[in-house]
């Protein structure tokens, strides 16, 4: 039980992260129809900020935070306003690879300040436990799993309540109304690039939180895709919880089949998302909570 | 007043669509703009609104200004603040989106007297009132179109263009949206009507213009044209003994079609 709990509260924590990442690809999905390969970029741009941010220039961690991931939007925006809007209306496949692109060049840049050493990340919380009942938890996990909340929250109701969070709902919907109705598309795309990035920076964040950055961090942020791919392309929510499903997947996979299914071989918790994500193409080729194929009246 | 001077618009930087389309809107009136399928009617109200861009269109001569400004290259977010607003064919409804969430997009540019605009709205259409909480997709044609109608005029726009808002729509909800359109016009928004139910339109505008292939072949009062033996005949399916007929019988329809221009 205790190492249930534990693996469990390590998968939503985990799991948080992911889905960050996918809420930010979800987001530039549905207001831009445009397919983000440049996420991993974003993550690594934001927790590489939060390392300097942190070491050369003294920042408390609560304060860099807050600065990457208004930094990564920042970034988020100046890449969709050169190098993606001058694509609208080309093929979504040109796009992706554009995006593709993108990556690779912030990646290069990103490299240029990590070197080739490990940075060790400062976070308040390192590697401290917590014992709820008899189980110890690490508090990163928790905190990532309440951060995470807290945000999803209010992104929520930024889209539900908000003027700018309706236009870009109705600008994902039907842009040529939400256009009649005297919304500025342009901003709605560079906001959802904003939007994506700052997400895409607190993910790196916590990536690093308890441990350190390289060059190979970026590699975490492909677990987003099953986690995009389990929930469904345009859906919010389904990005939420695709994230979160990955991520406990992936820890009770890793916990547990090492000694239940050695057969598998090791590591076989870094493939097991991709398993489910087949699994669930295999019933419902639109995700989880996709829309099978939006009908207009 | 809204006027259309000498307009040319291409679509795909090739295909012509309006020839040199010269009309007027004048304030407080309501406008007629006829027309079959295919004759330029919408292009126009894309021109006007700032839309063409989204259909890779263009103008290439002539100008729209309002009170004098040009204002055919403007964005549509501008074209919306300057106080015209269209109306798309098709109701075009945020289907997902709550009534009300609907009428709060439309509130975009004006977004200070929301809630006034809002009462005002919903005193127009009581019914949208009472539906404010439904999904927008579930109401009926009629309450759709209307749904349509009060997300426009929840900025509340000096000038309302319609398209077709008759569209597919039974002899009972035309009755009812043509009163709404008059009484829309009463409270102060000028309104261009763009229609095929050339009836209805007609019954309450002060002028209608006619549309052919991307140039105005007619243009006069909407008495006149009500009287106008060619319009009765093509537009209203009436001829000479006042008994509907179907267009399938008017064998020399192309012909005569051309020679009205
Ligand atoms: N996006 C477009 N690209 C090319 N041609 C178009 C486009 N939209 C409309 N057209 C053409 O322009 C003409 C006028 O269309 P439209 O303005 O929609 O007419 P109406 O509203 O009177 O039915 C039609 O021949 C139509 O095929
Ligand atoms: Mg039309």
């Amino acid at each position: 039980m205790t190492r249930f709990g534990q693996s469990l509260i390590q998968g939503l924590g985990n799991g948080s992260i992911y889905a960050l990442l996918a809420l930010g690809f979800v987001i530039i999905y549905k207001s831009t129809l445009v397919i983000s390969f440049a996420q991993p970029a974003l993550m690594v741009a934001g927790a590489t900020m939060v390392v300097f941010l942190t070491g050369s220039f003294g920042l408390p961690f609560f304060a860099a935070v807050p600065v990457a991931m208004l930094l990564t939007a920042l970034l988020g925006l100046i890449v969709e306003r050169s190098a993606l809007r001058p694509m609208v209306g080309k093929p979504v496949f040109v796009v992706a690879i554009i995006t593709i692109g993108v990556d690779i060049t912030i990646r290069v840049v990103v490299n240029r300040f990590l070197g080739n050493t490990i940075r060790n990340f400062t976070s308040p919380w390192g590697l401290d436990t917590l014992r709820v009942g008899d189980v110890f938890v690490q508090q990163r996990f928790l905190a990532m799993m309440l951060t995470t909340a807290v945000v999803v929250a209010a992104l929520f109701a930024f889209f539900k309540y908000s003027r700018t969070g309706l236009a870009m709902r109705a600008t994902a919907f039907d842009q040529e109304t939400a256009l009649a109705q005297g919304i500025s598309v342009g901003m709605v795309f560079a906001l959802s690039w904003a939007i994506a990035g700052a997400l895409a920076a607190l993910a790196g964040t916590f990536v690093g939180t308890g441990g350190s950055i390289d060059q190979q961090t970026w590699i975490i942020a492909l677990k987003a895709l099953p986690a995009i791919i389990i929930g469904g392309l345009d859906s919010v929510g389904g990005a939420v919880i695709g994230g979160l499903v990955v991520g406990v997947i992936e820890a009770l996979v890793g916990t547990y089949q090492p000694t239940a299914a050695p057969w598998l071989g090791n590591n076989f918790a870094v493939v097991s998302p991709y398993v489910v994500l087949l699994i669930v193409l295999l019933l419902r080729p639109y995700g989880l909570f996709g829309t099978p194929e939006v009908e207009r009246v | 007043m809204l006027s259309v001077e000498n307009l040319e618009v291409v679509y795909d930087d090739v295909i012509l669509v309006l020839r040199g389309v010269s009309l007027d809107v004048p304030e407080g009136k309501i406008v007629a703009l006829l027309g079959a399928n295919g004759a330029g009617k919408t292009t126009l109200l894309r021109a006007v609104s700032g839309l063409l861009d989204v259909h890779e269109g263009e103008v290439t001569k002539g100008q729209i200004t309002l009170d004098g400004d040009p204002i055919h290259h403007l964005s549509p977010a501008r074209v919306v603040s300057a106080g015209v607003k269209q109306v798309l064919e098709g109701r075009r409804v945020f289907a997902e989106f709550s009534v009300e969430e609907n009428l709060r997009v439309g509130a975009h540019r004006n977004t200070r007297r929301l809630s006034e605009n809002m009462e005002r709205v919903y005193d127009l259409f009581p019914v949208l009132r009472d539906r404010r909480r439904a999904t927008a997709g579930y109401l009926s044609g009629g309450e759709q179109q209307m749904l349509a109608m009060g997300r426009a005029m929840m900025s509340d726009p000096r000038y309302l263009l319609l398209d077709e808002p008759s569209l597919g729509l039974a002899p009972l909800l035309v009755q009812q949206i043509r009163d709404l359109i008059v009484e829309i016009n009463q409270r102060g928004t000028t309104v261009l009507l763009v229609e095929q139910n050339a009836s209805m339109a007609l019954s309450i505008a002060e002028h209608g213009y006619i549309m052919e292939t991307g140039k105005i072949v007619m243009d006069k009062g909407a008495s006149e044209l009500l009287e106008d033996e060619d319009v009765r005949e093509f537009y209203l399916g009436l001829h000479d003994e006042g008994t509907p007929r179907s267009f399938r019988d008017v064998k020399h329809y192309k012909r005569r079609k051309r020679w009205l221009s």
